[in-house]
């Protein structure tokens, strides 16, 4: 399609220029302003993505493919659609984020901590980008060494516990996906996912690759109940971290569903559809309440975390119910689009806040040394400015209109009631449940007299600081006021997904 | 203007299929009544605001807050779609949680906002799900479109439970209402709004009593195109509106807290005003909205005048006396007490008095018992009103004077009082185009047989007035005024010998009909105990404890056992070997 080989230089670019970092390991300012540069250069490449996206197709767009390892019929197969495009700008913008946030407060090691994130920024465009299931299996699994090194070196005390918990989860889901993907490539004679997606199978054969699929995303969405990994490892990370893991990790599970279960097992998804939809509701109603008893401000956003990743497989999995629901009889077809468009904006929505919800934690861990609620109160006196922001983002977690948060989830219910009365019904508890454990936290850490000596010293935020929350207090105001752009580009892909699962394979 | 409605797109927020979602205006008569309340009051409490928080510390914080409740409030009302709407409902909400935490350091403050942001989102929930039905049955979010449906929803049925089939405009009435209750405080999602006292007073005056909580009253006087095809759902607001109407105005008459005097009393009215929705009579409903937004705004920011006046003291005991030091704040007040009474001529008498007569004509269902309400809460709404302004202005001088006496507040406050006792006033004399005229025809419709504001019983303004006269509202009201003269003037002695001799009943509404204390055991309490019980238990013994660890145990446990076998000795192997084809041997021969 285009000559320019976009998506390679994507990847690759910041994965050369985190190498380049690890060669000045002593200078810490070059390094530094080597990773803003090669991060901001990335996020404005991946902008041509969107100016250059075609949304009236749902082809694959900035195609390259060149043969690899030509025995196993391996390719170097790389594309974007409506689903990966916006996926991966999330991801550029976050690693920007990334970089600043880490800017003073990382003074151990600062070279090989952005090269870190560099590295994994490639290898998650990567993910979003392979076309070749070895090739996506590849940038999968490595994603993990970076982001393991992270948490395993910059982390808490306890990060030993978190990174092999982390690691084991999802080497234990991984080991299914290899299978799966083994398999497929029997049955399709190539290991080109859309190759996967035309492949005729049983319905026993839909079932086990699906189950092998769904292990390995529930593990990294995470869904209930493999999700403990995911608390642990976020209140171990540090600040950097836990916003890759929040904005991007959590959503490469969610991609691998559009991906690989809907789109090669539809009828396997379709029979087995309750058990996602069980889950999710459990995600959303359980961890709503364990969220509600947290005392760690991490935990607690993490938790958070699962709950809005159960809008996600929520809106993914009820697209077979809606179809079979014959009370609709009026705007037939709308509510599958609701649910698919509704999952997507809740992932890129979800990126944004929970992103801006860890830097606001980070803000204050920097400070106070500490993540327990109790330790703070009051700390609108001190910081008013900081407060002003952490509220705003508050109010997005609580899925505000006006707000990201607000959109996908509303979209999500609104199908959620056309697949089930029920289904609604439980999914709405999240108005009241995201509230109270949002803003009860808000309430016991911002508002109230001066806790202590501590909180009554503490400095309200920097420029650099002002910049990170501010920017992205803005794209959540943008996609909550006027979302029509970024659903735009979907549309097309959405229509082809809903084609495809809709149709049998048997 | 020449009355036609203006309805248009602004620009298109998401296009799902081929549902398009925009973000569009709506003015009809409904909106333009609306956004004069709303703009008029805000106005006022703008210039109020002026003078008295000129010594606070987030004076400037206040100012932006306040605009961006106009500018919600004005969203909500202007919206020409139900996402609009949300949009606006939400927003309302958040600048009244922002509002009443105002004085964040407040303990009592900060559990207040909480408190009303989360029982408006118990009511939220409920009309999202209504939102969402409307939806599925209809296809579109677009009001017009929505209506245009109507007539085919209204034949359908929506299965619940089992299957039993419920009808489809009963359920979306319901639920949509659930989100009026929580807005609009009606029992018993009402607990948040007495509490919602703690913001600023010019807060409590603007979205606590003229404008936000009539959010909900709004709502359903707009949807009356889908509320005309479901009783079953008129008769479940007017039942819900009857007991807050009543039940609240019993609270009023203990409160000792000026401002949650008129908080009660607030209740109480909405109660009003839902009931007025309950029997189809949305004209009348809209026109008490209107006439109690200016005179209970006048009593709120009369109260805050009050209070500046005596340095923040707001319990009425300590009170008393002040007509001589407060006199522009005095006869304001008189006026809009007399107003909310429903005396004659007085603009609440007309609100009022096209409610009760309205309530008279229905024959739905609760009808009957909601008359009952709604008669006795016009006693009891003369008597907590004269309570307050007996106690705070007349008798005994009980307040500490802090050295000088109590000055009348500056001209910035005092104006605004004058301003809005204007329309206390004379609001009510637009009864006949509002009430009994076809004004709002271009926005509400009520079926024939729903029709209780028939024009033929309405015979002008002087023929209101002296059939208002002559019939037992107006005795009520009397009767309570009279009532409170001897209580709190004549015999200031017995209200404490009959709290004394009715204890029981006494403690009954001291302690609110024990909603606070559910609420924090049950809700809060619960929600808490299930959040410790499913982190602790589910998550850390369950899942971590039994299948992670215990899978990373077993593993370890494996390959304690393993690593054993692997001694390295030869002899160990070698007799391992043996049992080996010793066993093989056995299976195979044997």
């Amino acid at each position: 399609m285009m000559d320019f080989p976009l998506l390679s230089i994507l990847i690759l670019l910041p994965i050369i220029g985190g190498g380049l970092l690890l060669l000045c390991k002593q200078n810490h300012l070059l390094a530094r302003q080597l990773a803003l540069i090669v991060s901001v250069v990335t996020m404005l490449l991946s902008f041509l993505l969107y100016i250059g996206f075609d949304s009236t197709t749902h082809q694959m767009q900035f195609v390259e493919r060149l043969s690899w390892i030509a025995t196993f019929n391996i390719e170097y197969y790389l594309g974007v659609d409506g689903f990966s495009m916006p996926l991966m700008i999330l991801t550029t913008i976050s690693t920007v984020l990334v970089v600043i946030a880490g800017w003073q407060v990382i003074q151990d090691r600062a070279a090989q901590y952005m090269a870190a994130f560099l590295i994994m920024e490639g290898l998650m465009l990567g993910v979003f980008a392979a076309l070749d299931a070895i090739l996506f299996y590849l940038f999968f699994e490595a994603m993990l060494i970076p982001l393991f090194l992270v948490i395993g070196i910059w982390g808490g005390p306890n990060r030993v516990y978190a990174t092999i918990k982390f690691f084991l989860y999802t080497f234990f889901g991984s080991v299914f996906l290899l299978i799966a993907l083994l398999y497929l490539q029997f049955q399709a004679g190539s290991f080109s996912i859309l190759d996967f997606h035309d492949v005729s199978l049983t319905l026993t054969q839909q079932i086990w690759i699906f189950l092998a699929f769904l292990i390995a995303f529930a593990v990294k969405i995470p869904m209930w109940p493999v999700h403990t990994w995911l608390p642990d490892a976020h209140v171990e990370a540090p600040t950097g971290g836990s916003v890759i893991l929040a904005a991007i990790t959590l959503k490469i599970g969610g991609y691998g569903l559009l991906r690989f279960a809907l789109p090669i097992t539809p009828d396997a998804s379709m029979t087995l559809d309750w058990l996602v939809i069980g889950l999710s509701l459990i995600a959303i109603v359980y961890i709503g309440f364990v969220a509600l008893a947290q005392s760690d401000l991490k935990k607690l956003i993490a938790y958070s975390s699962i709950a809005h990743m159960g809008f996600v497989t929520l809106g993914l999995f009820i697209v077979f119910r809606i179809t079979a629901n014959e009370a609709i009889t009026i705007g037939i077809g709308n509510g599958q689009v609701l649910a698919i468009e509704g999952a997507m904006v809740q992932m890129i929505s979800h990126g944004f806040i929970a992103a801006a919800m860890f830097l606001s934690v980070g803000v204050l861990y920097d400070r106070m040394h500490t993540r327990e609620i109790s330790a703070y109160g009051g700390v609108a006196n001190s910081m008013p400015k900081f407060t002003a922001l952490a509220v705003f983002f508050a109010m997005a977690n609580a899925g505000l209109p006006g707000t990201s948060g607000f959109v996908g989830e509303f979209m999500v219910i609104l199908a959620a009631f056309q697949a089930n009365f029920w289904y609604a019904f439980l999914a709405a508890t999240t108005l009241i449940l995201g509230a109270a454990y949002t803003l009860w936290m808000v309430k016991r850490v911002f508002f109230g007299e001066i806790a202590n000596d501590e909180v009554a010293k503490l400095q309200d935020i920097n420029s650099r600081e002002m910049l990170l929350l501010a920017s992205l207090a803005v794209i959540v105001l943008v996609i909550g006021i006027w979302p029509d752009p970024l659903l735009n580009v979907m549309h097309a892909s959405v229509d082809n997904l809903l084609l495809q699962i809709t149709q049998s394979k048997l | 203007m020449d009355g036609a409605t203006y309805n248009q797109a602004v620009y298109q927020w998401m296009q799902v299929g081929s549902l398009s979602i925009e973000v569009g205006f709506m003015v009809d008569s409904l909106t333009a009544v609306m956004m004069t309340v709303v703009t008029f009051v805000s106005l006022m409490v703008h210039i109020y605001t002026i003078g008295y928080m000129h010594d606070d510390d987030g004076y400037s914080r206040f100012f932006s807050y306040i605009s961006l409740f106009t500018f919600s409030m004005l969203m909500l009302v202007m919206a020409n779609n139900f996402m609009q709407l949300f949009f606006g409902w939400e927003a309302v909400g958040v600048v009244s949680y922002l509002l009443i935490g105002f004085w964040y350091k407040k303990p009592t403050a900060i559990y207040a906002n909480l408190k009303a942001f989360l029982v408006n989102r118990v009511g939220d929930f409920g009309f999202l799900l209504g939102i969402a039905a409307v939806l599925m049955y209809s296809g579109s979010l677009d009001y017009l479109e929505v209506f245009n449906q109507a007539p085919v929803m209204a034949g359908q049925t929506i299965t619940l439970f089992g299957n039993h089939a419920w009808s489809l405009m009963t359920v979306i009435g319901i639920l949509l209402f659930i989100g009026a209750m929580g807005k609009s405080a009606q029992v018993p999602l009402h607990v948040w709004l007495p509490d919602s006292m703690e913001g600023p007073t010019p807060i409590s005056a603007l979205i606590h009593a003229a404008t936000m909580v009539t959010a909900g009253i709004f709502m359903v006087a707009r949807m009356s195109p889908l509320y005309e095809y479901s009783e079953t759902a008129l008769s479940f607001i007017l039942v819900i509106g009857a007991i807050t109407a009543l039940f609240m105005g019993f609270l009023g008459l203990i409160q000792n807290d000026i401002k949650r005097v008129i908080a009660y009393s607030t209740l109480s009215q909405l109660g009003y005003m839902t009931v007025a929705l309950g029997v189809s009579a949305y004209s009348a409903a809209i026109f008490h909205l209107f006439t109690h937004a200016f005179f209970k705004a006048l009593l709120f920011l009369a109260a805050g005048s009050v209070i500046l006046a005596l340095h923040h003291q707001q319990d009425i005991r300590k009170m008393g006396g002040l007509k001589k030091y407060l006199p522009i704040t005095y006869w304001t007040s008189l006026i809009g007490t007399l107003a909310l009474i429903g005396f004659p001529g007085l603009a609440g008498f007309f609100s009022k008095d096209a409610i009760i007569m309205a309530v008279h004509e229905s024959t739905i269902p609760g009808s009957s018992f909601a008359l009952w309400a709604v008669m006795i809460g016009v006693f009891v709404t003369s008597l907590y009103s004269f309570r307050l302004l007996f106690l705070v202005f007349h008798g005994k001088e009980r307040f500490d004077a802090h050295g000088h006496p109590p000055h009348e507040s500056p001209g910035v406050v005092t104006w605004p009082l004058i301003l809005l006792a204007i329309p206390s006033v004379l609001a009510g004399y637009l009864i006949g185009t509002l009430v009994y005229g076809n004004f709002f025809s271009d926005a509400i419709s009520v079926m024939p047989q729903h029709d209780v504001l028939s024009a033929a019983n309405y015979h002008g303004l002087i023929g209101f007035i002296t059939h208002g006269l002559l019939t037992a509202p107006f005795w009520l009201a009397m009767a309570g005024l009279v009532t409170a003269w001897y209580l709190y003037l004549k015999r200031p002695d017995f209200p404490a010998k009959i709290q004394q001799r009715m204890m029981w009943l006494w403690q009954i509404l001291e302690n609110k009909y024990g909603f606070d204390a559910f609420n924090d055991k049950v809700f809060a309490g619960g929600s808490r105990g299930l959040g410790w019980l499913f982190s602790r238990v589910g998550d850390r013994v369950l899942i971590d404890g039994l299948v992670v660890n215990g899978a990373a145990r077993t593993v370890g446990l494996i390959s304690r056992v393993g690593r054993k076998m692997q001694s390295g000795y030869l002899y160990h192997y070698a007799f391992v070997m043996i049992i080996g084809v010793w066993l093989l041997l056995t299976w195979f021969v044997v």
